[in-house]
């Protein structure tokens, strides 16, 4: 599997890397390596064999709607990196 | 004199039933083997020892009201990947580094609830990304047995600490070998319970559906203590199983003689290392001994583990890391144009080069006409996998095999050579495929006096025949007695 460095950008642009030139060659060269040897999965036969998703058999946990307590706005605001009173802050989304 | 922090959890609660020691007095031991040993092994990214000590006061004031619950007042150290209530929870990396959750994990919950005290959180991989502890942020954790040496991880600061005394015992998390890497490379028990069996609430995400956590000691006996208190159901983890679990200390005596052990053939050709070799076959000697029957068995599909693994990992991780951008925690970068640009900063700062590395992979494989290829192969030869374990417990009650290829190699050996270390774990990650319960025992050192551990893989929710023959085989063997000299 041969990748290229326009192939390298999209992936981290798709990723929300800002990755430099350096890291890009890099990351270029260890991902061929390790899709190389992923390559050992084309071997085996999953012909009708269906995919798992995970190791347990998933059911939906159903639960009385009972109030609980939540998280007091303090708390939930504690580690934001920047607030405004009440709110997060982010920049400008809508021009 | 055999000092407080050198002994097991469950000789301490003896100790402390009979009133010979005070949960206080245990504390300040192991705080003070922290304080002379921490700056050599690294194990902890966080210790709290006045909240320990405060905790430690608590838990005899509880027992001099009556309470007597087993770990009452036993000290024990947490992996830096699980949230507890006011303590700085980094995971390892820059980008959680000053994150102070604002809850308790259940795991967290659970152990504060049986009165046990929280020594802080221990060092690992970023992200639990590693099988070395190099990848951590917060630099690595050196092996106790050799400073040179890598305690193996991503969970090497928790099984270091045991391993060095730094703790009485310690909870991990396993991914794809986490836990029982680490004890096998520190000389310290470990176990990976079945998936569901523990809460992971509160655990931070890496692959959500290989995710387990799981406790460490220095013996099978002390691992019986703490799944008590882990192993439950919890409302707030919709993987977590309802079902009851049974008193793991009930099997610590139990016969094992008649059960039968299966050896994979795929797993036993792949040893190259003599050492390794060797401790497979004592082992074996060991557990003949006890009146157990071996039955040889077939694993077609284990050879794919390792490659099914290293896509269904970083594509979960690239989904579940999705959430760290600058918004509502963790680090943001100072300079940016546009919000774009703010994650991107935000993320390439935050992360380091495994971490950035797996979460590439991830994106890749999961990025449009890549899926069939990549994502959905490898979830089909995950079912493989586990229809090979399914068929062999047909025929075994137990499988055997080795935790690791090797001893504990070099710091640096492997860093900068990502397929090298991820064959680390071609012995533990087809165990968290089939979300099957896994034991690493010390079997034994190399020539080098390193430690080597055994694994035992058990069918789903059966951790008491783990419990069981692990027990058994510490009845025989004094393995698990040996500890590094620091």
């Amino acid at each position: 599997m041969k990748l290229t460095l326009d192939e390298v950008d999209y992936v981290a642009l798709l990723a929300r890397l800002a990755l430099n030139d350096d890291e890009k060659i890099k990351y270029m060269h260890q991902l061929e390596d390790i899709l190389k040897y992923m390559d050992i999965l084309s071997e085996a036969p999953t012909e009708d064999v269906e995919p798992m998703a995970g190791p347990i058999e998933l059911y939906t946990p159903l639960r009385d709607d009972v109030v609980m307590p939540s998280l007091a706005l303090e708390d939930s605001l504690a580690n934001a990196p920047a607030r405004a009173g009440e709110y997060f802050k982010v920049p400008k989304i809508i021009e | 004199m055999t000092e407080l922090y050198e002994m097991t959890a469950w000789q301490l609660a003896e100790a402390l039933e009979k009133g010979h020691t005070s949960s206080v007095d245990i504390t300040r031991s192991v705080i003070k083997r922290i304080e002379a040993v921490e700056e050599l092994i690294h194990a902890y990214v966080t210790a709290a020892p006045e909240r320990a000590l405060e905790m430690a006061k608590e838990a005899d004031m509880k027992r001099a009201r009556g309470a007597s619950n087993k770990l009452l007042g036993i000290p024990i150290a947490i992996k830096d990947n699980m949230c507890m209530k006011g303590h700085r929870t980094s995971c390892g990396s820059r980008i959680l580094s000053n994150f102070v959750p604002p809850y308790d994990a259940t795991v967290v919950s659970a152990m504060k609830e049986a009165g046990m005290v929280i020594l802080g959180s221990c060092n690992m991989d970023e992200f639990a990304m590693g099988s070395s502890t190099e990848t951590s942020f917060w630099g690595p954790t050196r092996n106790p047995w050799d400073r040179d040496r890598t305690p193996g991880g991503s969970s090497g600061g928790s099984a270091a600490a045991v391993s060095a005394g730094e703790a009485v015992v310690s909870v991990g998390s396993d991914t794809g070998g986490s836990i029982r890497l680490p004890a096998s490379f520190c000389g310290v028990c470990g176990m990976k319970p079945t998936y569901g069996a523990v809460s992971r609430y509160g655990l931070v995400a890496y692959a959500s559906s290989l995710d387990q956590i799981g406790p460490f000691g220095k013996d099978v006996r002390d691992l019986a203590l703490l799944l008590n208190v882990l192993c439950r159901h919890d409302p707030k983890d919709s993987t977590s199983v309802p079902r009851q679990h049974p008193d793991f200390t009930t099997v610590l005596d139990a016969p094992v003689a008649g059960m039968k052990i299966g050896l994979p053939r795929e797993f036993f050709s792949k040893l190259d290392h003599p050492d390794v070799e060797r401790v497979m076959k004592e082992a074996q000697r060991v557990f003949h001994g006890l009146g157990i029957r071996f039955v040889e068995l077939s694993l077609p599909y284990l050879d794919y583990g390792i490659a099914a693994y290293y896509i269904i990992a970083p594509c979960e991780a690239s989904s579940n890391l999705a959430r760290y951008d600058g918004v509502k925690y963790g680090h943001r970068a100072a300079d940016f144009s546009n919000m774009i640009d703010m994650y991107r900063y935000t993320r390439a700062e935050g992360f380091g080069a495994e971490v950035k590395r797996r979460i590439m992979l991830g994106t890749y494989a999961l990025s449009s006409g890549y899926y069939d290829a990549y994502y959905l192969k490898a979830a089909k030869v995950r079912t493989l996998i586990t229809q090979d374990f399914k068929a062999a417990f047909k025929k075994c009650d137990a499988i055997l095999c080795p935790v690791a290829p090797t001893p504990p190699f070099k710091l640096g050996e492997k860093i900068d050579d990502p397929i090298q270390m991820y064959l680390t774990d071609v012995f533990t990650i087809p165990v968290n495929m089939a979300g099957l319960p896994g034991l690493s025992l010390p079997g034994g050192l190399s020539a080098d006096g390193l430690p080597i551990g055994i694994q035992l893989i058990a069918p789903h929710f059966e951790e008491a025949r783990l419990i069981q023959l692990g027990a058994a085989y510490q009845r025989e063997t004094d393995h698990h007695l040996a500890r590094p000299s620091i």
